[in-house]
């Protein structure tokens, strides 16, 4: 049973080491086109590991992923040539957290699905005044963005999922991973005994939109030109929602599965037939919210349940001659 | 002056269609506590089948109601009693509910969405009915603006009718105030329920068909319907037809005045004005 | 020595005054009941003063030191902790966790992870939950979950603990188990406001009773006063 459990401990580790070391080499020999594909799948697994960090963590629905994204897509063109590609990330990252602590600061204390509408409509608000200004103040539409070659980004990015991934685990297993796990479960109660809940919840959000500000930065150079309209897409708002729901939340594969199975679904459809994308899109999230409480985790999790509840009584069966069979529980 | 009175008059007009998409939404979130995020997608759905009727076959678009109103309604009755009402069945807390119920809205407004592209494309649409104006004095009036109007009032007025003055309606306001002494009473609740659901709808539907007497349509129209929706509600009162078209009026006129001012920011002054909205009443948009 | 001091604190709901100019003050170690009818401002009134929600008028003084304004988890630091009338343990968190997240935050000054552990054990073996140290919050009885409240609250090192009719609900083997439990707690130096319907507890551990109706303080005293006094009865007894 003890070495069960250290087994259990050491798999998932040893699992992501190798697929981060396949991951470095895969370039090496890999075609352009896998690797274009690889990019997008690590964007969305980016955008969603980042929306677990705050929404998993705090059970708050944020809809603002599309507004540190588009931040961090359009610093790219506005800063374009002016700052080497690592400050450019570095400085779209902080831009996204300080909207991020403005936006935590006035909304946090909202009820749920209020925080998650406010998110939304900041999207929808910055992208008009944006829109706006870009035609009637500058005069011009959008801007270009440097071309950065596909190897380069697709290293960075998966840097960025590294570091997010380590993040993560490094505040899950801390003294404010516990806090976070009490303000979710019951937040009146953790803040009567002595967590911050705001000051937590404002800067665990700033430090989600860090990432995604950074992802948006990277993303930018493949993109060659950028405008408030395609920066700040709402669809960079719910991608990773659902990609989240429907790996499930429970564990850090999760959203890493659900963002790469949808990722990969819509480069091979977006091009193909956008509505039909959309439509899959839409049927899962609803099909996920009724029937798979936990994502796809839950769904192992309650698979495996099914076999063992099924397999061990029948082993033991075998094992005692069928004498003890009802004594397994 | 004349401007004064033009901005007012454009308000109340503009009111009029606000304040119709906002009716279904207010009963829904009131009696069902679903927030239909996907409410503008029913919108745009009653908006093209009407806009298909009357190029089709040259029906006029005021009668397309009674292809919009019947197609939404049975399209809500299913979704909630579907949808809905299974996932209410296993959410534990009515919190709960509330978030994950959004979260399938969601999901069901990029069906619809999808489905809307599908049949209808990207491109944006539209057919011209009664464009013309007429003048009272320097005051410029156009006429299918004013018709809007009335029909609005009037979809507003039977609404109205039907939910104070039938039993169906009463029922349905019994079940929203009170669930389980509604329940005690026989009323079947789920019935209820989709049937509020669908009025809802039926109502998007309406607002659709007024939306296509004047703007031009597109399958991407569906969330700012929404949004506006949700303000008249916040403005005017949570389940009251009367504060929908108080709110209806207040936004339009507030709408109308950005509009004088500066055309291109008057879905950013919504927005704006829907955050502050959300600020100033933290407790709950929706306090009754 | 007096540990808090409360100040003409009024709350309004809409036009309900829920609780209007209540003074009080609460001795060092001492356990101090708090009764009333049901709406009678009670429970609001732990509200205001452990800064769930802000008073319209009136102040709070604990230790010396003005604490209406400030955020409950800085109330919480600074000593003062109470616990829900219904109740609110962390739900899909162990026992253990529970109270180890109250040492961890709710301590005043910072705390290492080791002393916590050690705090935290300390704490189920005085409130006897530590053979439930494992077992999810949400699957215990009532009446253990109210402990693992309790417990949590202690785990911050409170100076004054609130309770919120902790008792409610429990069958008499467990009230006399609380009873003793806050005896215990006392014993250990921390003053005990409790508020409480089950009379025959009140009346046993309690050294001085509040009485409120209608937001206002109507009587105040010892057991056998409160017990004597004729606008309580009256009130109990309903006119
Ligand atoms: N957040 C609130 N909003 C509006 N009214 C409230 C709120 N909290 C309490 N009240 C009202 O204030 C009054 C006092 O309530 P409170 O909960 O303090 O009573 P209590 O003495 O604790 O009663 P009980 O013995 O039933 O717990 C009640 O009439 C209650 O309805
Ligand atoms: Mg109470």
């Amino acid at each position: 049973m003890d070495n069960n459990n250290k087994l259990k401990k050491i798999i998932g580790p040893v699992i992501l080491v190798l697929i981060l070391a396949f991951m470095i080499s895969l370039p090496l020999f890999a075609q352009n086109y896998t690797i274009i594909l690889l990019r997008t799948i690590l964007m969305y697994v980016a955008l969603t590991l980042s929306w677990v960090l705050f929404s998993g963590f705090t059970g708050y629905t944020s809809l603002a992923t599309a507004v540190f994204y588009g931040t961090g897509l359009y610093t790219a063109g506005v800063l374009n040539g002016v700052l080497p590609l690592p400050l450019l990330m570095l400085c779209s990252g902080l831009i996204s957290a300080v909207l991020a602590l403005i936006i935590g600061t006035i909304t946090l204390r909202l009820r749920g699905i209020y925080f998650a509408i406010f998110t939304l409509s900041s999207v929808e608000l910055i992208k008009h005044v944006l829109n706006w200004y870009e035609i009637n103040v500058l005069g011009v539409r959008g801007h270009y963005v440097t071309r950065v070659d596909y190897g380069t980004v697709y290293y960075i990015l998966l840097a960025i999922v590294v570091l997010i991934l380590i993040t993560t685990y490094l505040i899950k297993r801390s003294r404010y991973g516990l806090a976070l796990s009490g303000i979710k479960s019951c937040e009146e109660a953790a803040v009567h005994t002595g967590v911050n809940a705001t000051a937590l919840k404002v800067l665990l959000f700033a430090l989600s939109a860090f990432f995604i500000g950074m992802t948006g930065t990277v993303m930018a150079t493949g993109m060659l030109y950028v405008d408030s309209i395609i920066a700040f897409n709402l669809n960079y708002s719910f991608f990773p929602t659902l990609m989240a729901i429907f790996g499930g939340m429970s564990s850090m594969f999760g959203p890493i599965i659900g963002a790469t199975v949808f990722a990969y679904l819509q480069e091979y459809l977006i091009t193909r037939s956008p509505d039909a994308y959309m439509f899959i899109f839409g049927l899962v999230m609803i099909i996920t919210i009724l029937y798979l409480p936990d994502g796809l985790v839950g769904l192992y999790v309650r698979i495996r349940e099914l076999l063992l509840q099924k397999a061990i009584p029948q082993i033991r069966r075998k094992i005692s001659g069928g004498k003890h069979a009802n004594t397994a529980s | 002056m004349v401007l004064l009175i033009n901005i007012i008059l454009n308000g109340l007009l503009l009111g009029g269609i606000y304040a119709v998409t906002a009716v279904g939404l207010s009963l829904q979130y009131g009696v069902a506590r679903i927030l239909n995020i996907a409410h503008g997608e029913y919108i745009m759905v009653g908006a093209f089948l009407t806009w298909l009727v009357h190029t089709k076959f040259g029906v006029n678009p005021l009668l397309c109601l009674a292809v919009a109103g019947p197609a939404m309604f049975i399209l809500g009755y299913l979704v909630q009693t579907f949808l809905f009402r299974k996932l209410k069945e296993k959410t534990p807390t009515p919190a709960e509910f509330e978030g994950s119920s959004m979260l399938m809205a969601f999901g069901i407004l990029f069906v619809i969405q999808s489905i809307a592209i599908f049949l209808w494309g990207t491109n944006i649409e539209g057919y011209s009915y009664l464009a013309y104006s007429i003048y009272l004095g320097d005051i410029r009036l156009s006429v299918n603006r004013l018709v809007i109007l009335i029909a609005a009032l009037a979809i507003c007025l039977l609404f109205y009718l039907l939910l104070t003055r039938t039993r169906t309606g009463k029922a349905i306001r019994a079940a929203s105030q009170d669930p389980d002494a509604a329940a005690l009473m026989g009323i079947n609740i789920n019935r209820m329920l989709a049937l509020c659901f669908a009025l809802g709808a039926m109502m998007a539907g309406f607002a659709g068909m007024l939306i296509s007497l004047v703007y031009q349509l597109q399958t991407n129209m569906g969330m700012q319907y929404t949004i506006i929706a949700i303000i008249v509600v916040v403005l005017g009162g949570l389940g009251s037809i009367p504060g929908s078209l108080i709110g209806g009026f207040l936004l339009g006129i507030l709408g109308a005045i950005v509009n004088s001012i500066e055309p291109g920011l008057h879905m950013a002054a919504y927005y704006l004005l829907f955050m502050i909205l959300l600020l100033v009443k933290p407790s709950g948009i929706f306090g009754r | 020595m007096q540990i808090l001091q409360v100040e003409g604190l009024s709350k309004n709901f809409g036009g309900l005054a829920a609780v209007s100019g209540v003074d009080l003050q609460v001795e060092s170690g001492e356990i101090l009941g708090l009764i009333g009818p049901n709406g009678a401002g009670k429970t609001t009134l732990f509200n205001l003063i452990s800064g769930t929600i802000a008073p319209n008028s009136g102040k709070v003084i604990f230790n010396n030191e003005v604490i209406s304004g400030l955020k409950p988890h800085a109330i919480c630091k600074k000593g003062l902790v109470r616990t829900f009338q219904s109740c609110k343990t962390f739900p899909g968190m162990s026992v253990y966790q529970n109270v180890l997240l109250g040492a961890l935050f709710g301590s005043p000054g910072k705390i290492s992870r080791e002393q916590a552990d050690v705090e935290t054990r300390e704490i189920l073996e005085f409130t006897e939950l530590a053979e439930l140290s494992d077992v999810p919050a949400e699957s215990l009885t009532l009446e253990k979950q109210k402990k693992v409240e309790v417990a949590r609250a202690l785990a911050t090192k409170p100076k004054l603990l609130m309770l919120d009719e902790m008792m409610a609900g429990l069958n008499p083997t467990e009230v006399a188990e609380s009873m003793e439990l806050v005896r215990k707690i006392r014993d250990k130096g921390i003053t005990v406001i409790m508020i409480e319907h089950v009379m025959k507890a009140i009346m046993n551990i309690c050294e001085r009773i509040i009485v409120l109706d209608h937001g206002k303080k109507i009587a105040e005293g010892t057991p056998e006063e409160i017990s004597k006094n004729k606008t309580v009865i009256e009130i109990y007894l309903g006119e």
